[in-house]
């Protein structure tokens, strides 16, 4: 190598060593479901400081109640909220606790692909509960029969399908039905994957989505934002005031707005009550350490939960998620000075 | 080896240079070889203590007991190891023979501009991304199976076991299709450059004794390159038994042990991959960790045996 190329290599090394504007940055990991929102959010933020920038990457629910147990992220995010003991696990591991914050509602419906069907159908929760358990086997049984009287129902097998992989999908659904079916809650109960009694597993929502789409006489569940994106026909719920819901922002938005909220946050909202609740939602949570030392971190963090509940609220429409319900975002405004320093 | 001192002088003799050379190849080599073992040792070791939590909890039940059941943290090992053996097995029944045919056929019979041109876009298959074969099965193999073969396959072998019952397309079957589909590339390969090497004066010897081309290719040809092929199955089998994604989108994720091969089933590699992202607790982690480390033992004991059988019979040919 002549002197020439030699300098010009050593110029380049210390020409990219000059720090720019200074950055903060910050990782956050978990959960899929939200990962286009946060996104969205995420890259509107930096309109508002062009000197943060936020990373995160959907690694799925576990992985981010993991990492933000570990320190390895900043933030978590996870479809289900933390339980006792992982708290307990957090609290142990750093001294401090884990804050919860609700950030968009999310819901799952069941689809279905039955020869000669192309109506929507009305499930009963005692339908879904025996449909998944197995012991409704038939699509003209009537339980399932009784409540779509104008739609004739072939005496075929039900196909069931599920999911294969481990999901918040999975656990919201679950936690339904162990609501609505007490041999579901002792014989299958929630989690993010379960032992399921019968089907077929597909992996994530276009697994699922596939194969009831490739099975004649099947069903299946997905998030709600898939079936809309998609365009899929699926079924309407009956919840707990009666009444048979479609899912869609409106009914998800009325669910959560139907639940005693807890100061923690954590709380179920399948099952809500409310006439125009949808009973197969759920919140999703950002995970936020209770104790942040660096304090430009610290500002970010809690400056971004202000603007998410404010401006960001008004963005997830248009990428079909359904916004908090008001109380929740006042409720929320006000535990954000549970995030202190050291 | 004993070491001659490295001199600095120009007038160092010729040999003393070839022996500092060769040395100094020796570790260079010795080293290469050594850092794959120890990655290897240190992959185990991983398992090993990644799996403690559930090893300590289940003990030897984890490889006896059928229920995966991640919500009320009982985890166990043998339907998956179930899954895991067929559908390697039924692969390399069916992708024995037509490898092994090709592999003839391309080294010995087909005109070396064919053979060529065919060797060529055969070794292009083994490149091809696995996820790929996944979305063939999928799209492609799946209704093809649901609508031609498997009802012919009822019609005519229904009555076993092996094929009775209700088929929805995903399977250990259609698994077992797609992971022979992608081994056979292997094994063509291999087995054809060792077909290849078997020396001219084999051959030549053959023919001259009267024999017929068959004849020298299936009693002389082949059998001196046996321990080339049966390698060559060992790769397609190391494949098979790891092989994750195609056989995830194909294979039904069931975690239950059936008679029926048109029923669907899971793999060890497929219920990692689907549930190690989302697993929430360190025992769920723990228990699909300690499935890896039964899958390295699967693949030791399954290439031991192999081999062993191998020697037996080699040296009962030999006697």
């Amino acid at each position: 190598m002549n002197r020439l190329t030699i300098c010009a290599a050593v110029a380049t090394i210390f020409a990219s060593a000059v720090p720019g504007v200074a950055q903060i940055s910050l990782t956050g990991a978990g959960a899929t479901f939200p990962e286009p929102i946060y996104t969205k959010w995420f890259q509107e933020y930096r309109k508002v400081r062009s000197d943060v920038q936020i990373n995160y990457q959907g690694i799925g629910s576990g992985g981010g109640i993991r990492g933000v147990t570990e320190g390895t992220v900043d933030f978590g995010a996870s479809d289900g909220p933390m339980s006792d003991e992982q708290l307990k696990a957090f609290h142990d591991k750093r001294g401090f606790g884990v804050l919860h914050f609700p950030t968009v509602l999310g819901a799952v419906v069941p689809v279905y692909n039955i020869a000669g069907v192309s109506a929507e159908l009305d499930f009963t929760p005692e339908a879904l509960s025996g449909i998944f358990l197995g012991k409704i086997t038939k699509w003209d049984d009537p339980a399932i029969a009784k409540a779509n009287p104008k739609v004739k129902l072939p005496s075929a097998d039900i196909i069931v399908v599920h999911r294969s992989d481990a999901s918040g999908t999975t656990y919201v659904w679950c936690d339904y039905l162990s609501k609505v079916s007490d041999e579901w809650k002792t014989r299958v109960g929630k989690s993010t994957a379960v032992n399921w009694p019968v089907g077929l597993g597909g992996s994530k929502n276009e697994g699922v989505a596939g194969q009831v789409k490739q099975s004649t006489n099947s069903i299946g569940y997905v998030e709600l934002i898939y079936a809309m994106q998609n365009k899929m026909t699926f079924g309407r719920v009956r919840n707990s005031s009666g009444t048979f819901l479609k899912a869609d922002l409106a009914s998800v938005t009325a669910a959560a707005a139907g639940v005693e909220m807890p100061d923690d946050f954590r709380v179920s909202i399948t099952n809500a009550s409310g006439k125009s609740a949808y009973p197969i939602a759920s919140f999703t949570w950002l995970l936020i350490p209770e104790q942040i030392e660096d304090k430009q971190k610290l500002a970010v963090i809690t400056g971004f939960l202000k603007w998410m509940l404010g401006p960001g609220q008004k963005l997830t429409s248009a990428l079909e998620y359904a916004p908090l319900p008001k109380p929740v975002v006042a409720k929320e405004e006000k535990a954000i000075a549970k995030v202190h320093g050291k | 080896m004993s070491s001659a001192p490295i001199t600095l002088s120009r007038s160092r003799s010729i040999a003393a240079r070839f022996r500092a050379g060769d040395e100094f190849a020796y570790t260079l080599t010795l080293v290469c070889a050594a850092s794959i073992f120890l990655v290897t040792c240190l992959l185990v070791y991983q398992l090993w203590i990644g799996a403690n939590l559930s090893r300590h909890q289940f003990g030897w039940d984890f490889i006896f007991t059928s229920t995966w059941d991640p919500a009320r943290e009982i985890y166990g090992a043998v339907p998956f190891m179930f899954g895991t053996v067929v559908t390697a097995t039924v692969a390399l029944f069916i992708s024995v023979p037509i490898g092994l045919g090709a592999a003839i056929f391309l080294s010995e019979m087909a005109l070396p501009s064919i053979s060529d041109t065919l060797t060529f876009l055969i070794e292009l298959l083994a490149a091809v991304p696995s996820v790929i074969y996944g979305l063939l099965g999928i799209f492609l193999l799946v209704p093809v199976l649901e609508k031609t073969v498997v009802p012919l396959l009822k019609s005519t072998l229904g009555f076993l076991p092996i094929f009775s019952g209700a088929f929805y397309g995903v399977s250990l079957f259609s698994a077992s299709i797609v992971l022979s589909i992608m081994i056979v590339p292997f094994i063509i390969s291999v087995s054809r450059e060792v077909l290849l090497a078997v020396p001219v004066d084999q051959r030549e010897a053959a023919l001259s004794l009267g024999a017929t081309k068959w004849e020298t290719t299936s009693q002389v040809v082949v059998p001196y390159a046996k321990r080339g092929i049966y390698g060559s199955i060992f790769l397609a089998l190391a494949r098979a038994l790891g092989e994750t994604m195609a056989v995830t989108m194909v294979v039904g994720n069931v975690p239950k042990v059936q008679a029926s091969l048109l029923a669907p089933g899971d793999s060890i590699a497929s219920v990692i991959a689907n549930q190690f992202t989302e697993a929430t607790s360190d025992l769920y982690v723990s228990a699909l960790i300690e499935l890896g480390l039964v899958l390295f033992a699967i693949t030791i004991i399954i290439n031991g045996l192999a081999r062993l059988l191998i020697l037996t019979t080699g040296a009962k040919v030999a006697k």
